[in-house]
């Protein structure tokens, strides 16, 4: 009680040392506090940067392949064939007959002798089979074609190999050159990492997305229509906010227990296709639909609704004929970022059997499939170095098509969201 | 015929229902004089009318046959004189029979059974017998309901008010289709459960604390199915070693941003660690397989722990930890912004400083919703399933050492359910039985967080 009376007769001497080192004290905490919070947020984005330079760095590489030239002398291998046999519809039936591969391989040895066989991509013939089919005139004369090296020695003259590879680079050393790999654009899944391309996951992704967008749309857009406009408060409507709300957050690998048990065991639809994998993620992706249209439904102002009740619309025309054109914008948003965590899904097609080597690309919805990131997750399961580059390279195109999609979304929200 | 083309032609016939629904109707209106004959609906949902009613008793009609006729189609293949070589009931003859059915439908080329190949013929005039009467009836019920529908087609006809129930049906069923879903998930879940836990005692399965499914032997009996060195892992991993990276990182980055960050700065790094949580997870996997591992493993190894996994719960922890940042750190601001600017402003009025009244203030009055937050956090890292499976291991181990090798509950639902496996093993039941704790588990963190998060927003509105 004696300090404080005496407190209440003096002052805080604000200049006093004292004082002053107590000021001190809590500023330095302040600017302490400060920049902590700054280095969380550096770290957090150093993160982000060092992710992306570490993936860039190893994937570019897949976007190249090195090659040698191999000179093939077609008058001499096939006796003097004429280009028009390679023209038409046969052309690819005729060079199977003709039996390129033998004259690749004969020329290999001709040129880089009984070892040259251990240089070349096993595939590389393939190579020379599209060339020949873009311009026939090839085969009438002495070609010098780039084809290939077989994987090690791409790893080895790329980064650091195996001493053994390493040696046959330095042999060859100033013959090689550096392609653009079109193969990896082209192609499927191969056991050959020269070969493997993404063209068959891509289109797997494409044709599970499609199905999933069929399917998820059109239910999400009208659950949200219900529930924000027509529903009446009763437990049937409770019970279905809470499942959209516990569906948006259910682990997706539940998802894909849920497709394997439904979909495959119970109605037997095809394992590994298209068809299941969309499904299942449609599933997922309807919530997403359904919570963020709801909100674009809710952004639009009543008095639109009104003016149109006024003027004599019915129920069902106030929605399609005016709050649904209002709110498509916001919708369409949340169905881009729905779609774009679909796309890099993972966890729910493993357990559909979508992990299968698929190394011709599906063509309907219930072929055996794969998409990107599965074929992603099958390649960062395999021994060969050389699909370290491939996979890395395949990250970068999921991740440019995510980052698209991201764009677009916010593309359409700054263009068309309107503010009342 | 296949059923897609006639899926095909009959929406088709569907349009031409519409279109001759629609030219009725406007005939009416044009002809129409006299106050009687005004219509009362727009020409349009006239065509609709039309159009539905010969649509979809059809295509109903079409559901049910493809449920119906393989049963008809086999009573018909085994009255052939074919069939009375096949063999008295049993395994054998239902494997010829599906055999022979794959050929007919041409799903398969050549059969292993000469008995399946003379079936084929019976089965493929069964087939396009049924496919036949399927489609004529099909297409019958197309031209007679919407003939009736066209027929009903009057002034007064209420057509936009039938349209619009059946319309506002759909909507519903729309919507329906969550609940269909969560039932779907919880059931398919329990069954396959259940079947697992007449197997395998439920107590030995959540108490045991031996996880070893490969090793288990004989139909009875199985031991190797303790799921606690799962747990553990899960909770170790995603609850501990992710959160001590994810709430700091995550909080402080929060606060930052509102509280201290120039808006331009703010308005960069948002979409910025909104990016990292876009990041497909098979991508986490990778970086933390590929490079946070090894590193991970060499620095331990330097420091003198010479047991260091290369599988270490520490690498697939931190990048789940990275993942979960943007999370943590929009929740966190949403509970900051809600706290009433009349709590931070007294504070400051008071001479506290910006980070005191952030300390003493503004993190007190959010503590629940940062709570509720950190809780969606775990549900969401517990239930992540490629950076574990790529980067963490598949040793089902007790151990608190993060350079260790742990498993996980998800590592375990994948492990056990790729490959070809028989469906009725312990080893494929128990995938389910892991999905139904994750499931309970998640649903619970994820109800108990929306309740904190909920009752604190209604503290302050």
């Amino acid at each position: 009680m004696n300090s404080l009376t005496e407190m209440k007769r003096r002052p805080t001497d604000w200049q006093g040392a004292a004082m002053q080192k107590r000021i001190a004290r809590r500023y330095a905490a302040e600017r302490r506090f400060k920049a902590i919070g700054m280095g969380a947020i550096i770290l957090s984005a150093g993160f982000l940067a060092f992710l992306l330079i570490v993936m860039v760095g190893n994937g570019f590489r897949g976007f190249t392949q090195t090659e040698l030239p191999l000179e093939i002398d077609f008058p001499a291998a096939t006796g003097g064939v004429s280009s028009s046999q390679f023209e038409g519809p046969d052309a690819n039936s005729n060079l199977q007959s003709m039996g390129l591969r033998e004259i690749v391989d004969s020329s290999i040895d001709l040129q880089y002798g009984e070892a040259g066989n251990d240089l070349f991509s096993p595939g590389g013939w393939t190579t020379v089979n599209a060339m020949i089919l873009a311009d026939p005139k090839i085969v009438e004369q002495k070609a010098t074609i780039y084809l290939p090296v077989v994987s090690e020695i791409d790893v080895a003259y790329k980064d650091v190999g195996n001493p053994e590879a390493e040696k046959r680079v330095s042999e060859f050393s100033g013959q090689f050159s550096t392609g653009f790999n079109w193969n990896f654009l082209s192609n499927s899944d191969a056991t050959d990492p020269m070969q493997v391309g993404i063209w068959g996951a891509f289109k797997g992704s494409l044709i599970t997305m499609i199905v999933t967008l069929l399917l998820a749309f059109p239910v999400g857009v009208f659950a949200a229509l219900y529930l924000e406009e027509y529903a009446p408060k009763n437990r049937l409507t409770d019970l279905i906010e809470v499942s959209i709300n516990n569906l948006a957050a259910v682990p997706s690998i539940i998802f894909g227990l849920l497709g394997l048990a439904v979909f495959l065991n119970f109605f037997g639809m095809p394992r590994s296709g298209a068809l299941v994998g969309g499904l299942t993620l449609a599933l997922m992706t309807m919530p997403v639909i359904v919570i963020s249209g709801r909100n674009a439904v809710k952004a639009v102002p009543p008095s639109i609704r009104e003016a149109a009740l006024g003027i004599g619309a019915s129920p069902l025309q106030v929605v399609f004929h005016h709050v649904l054109p209002l709110a498509l914008p916001g919708i369409l948003t949340g169905t881009i970022i729905g779609m774009a965590r679909a796309l890099g899904e993972t966890a729910p097609l493993l357990m559909i059997g979508m992990r299968a080597f698929i190394a011709t690309p599906p063509s309907g919805i219930t072929d055996p499939a794969t998409v990107l990131p599965v074929q992603i997750f099958l390649w960062s399961d395999e021994v060969d170095r050389g699909f370290v580059e491939k996979t890395s390279a395949a990250i970068i195109v999921l991740l440019l098509f995510l980052l698209t999609m991201n764009a677009l979304a916010i593309y359409l929200r700054n263009r068309f969201e309107t503010r009342w | 015929m296949t059923s897609t083309t006639l899926l095909f032609l009959v929406a088709g016939l569907g349009l031409v229902a519409w279109f001759f629904g629609r030219l009725k109707a406007a005939g009416l209106q044009k002809n129409g004089k006299s106050a009687r004959s005004v219509l009362h609906s727009l020409p349009s949902y006239h065509g609709w009318y039309v159009a539905l009613w010969a649509i979809v008793p059809a295509t109903i009609f079409m559901l049910l046959w493809s449920f119906i006729s393989p049963a008809l189609i086999t009573d018909a293949a085994l009255t052939s004189p074919a069939a009375a070589q096949l063999p008295e009931g049993g395994f054998a003859r239902a494997a010829i029979l599906s055999e022979a059915r794959a050929i007919a439908y041409g799903n398969q080329v050549n059969a292993f059974n000469p008995l399946s190949q003379a079936m084929v013929n019976p089965y493929r005039d069964a087939i396009s017998y049924y496919q036949m009467i399927g489609v004529v009836s099909a297409l019958l019920m197309v031209f007679a309901f919407g003939a009736y529908a066209w027929l009903k087609i009057k002034p007064d006809l209420r057509a936009r008010t039938k349209i619009e129930r059946v319309t506002m049906l759909v909507l519903l069923l729309a919507s329906l289709i969550a609940i269909v879903t969560t039932v779907g998930i919880f059931l398919s879940l329990v069954f396959e459960s259940a079947r697992f836990f007449s197997m395998v005692s439920p107590i030995d399965f959540l108490f045991g604390t031996e996880w070893n499914p490969k090793a288990v032997a004989g139909p009875r009996g199985e031991t190797g199915f303790g799921a606690i060195p799962l747990f553990w892992g899960t909770v170790f991993i995603g609850a501990i070693i992710a959160m001590i990276v994810a709430i700091p990182l995550g909080l402080m980055s929060a606060i930052y941003l509102t509280q201290y960050a120039p808006a331009k700065f703010r308005a960069w790094m948002k979409p910025i660690l909104e990016v990292l949580a876009g990041v497909p997870t098979v991508v986490y996997g990778y970086f933390a397989a590929l490079t946070v591992a090894p590193a991970l493993r060499d620095f331990a190894v330097s420091i003198g722990i010479t047991s260091a996994s290369s599988e270490s719960a520490l690498a697939a922890g931190v990048v789940m930890g990275i993942m979960i940042i943007p999370f943590v750190s929009s929740m966190a601001d949403d509970s900051i912004a809600a706290v009433p600017s009349a709590m931070r402003d007294g504070s400051l009025a008071m001479g506290a400083t910006q980070s005191e009244t952030i300390k003493k203030v503004l993190i007190p009055a959010a503590l629940p919703g940062v709570v509720g937050g950190v809780l969606l956090a775990v549900s969401r890292a517990i239930g992540e399933t490629m950076i574990v499976v790529m980067a963490a291991g598949l040793a089902a181990n007790m151990t608190a050492n993060p350079f260790s090798s742990v498993t996980t509950v998800t590592t375990q639902i994948v492990q056990l359910l790729t490959g070809d496996q028989e469906f009725d093993s312990p080893k494929t039941l128990a995938a389910f039985a892991l999905g139904l704790v994750l499931f309970i588990v998640t649903l619970l963190l994820n109800l108990i967080a929306l309740r904190v998060v909920k009752k604190y927003r209604e503290a302050y509105e």
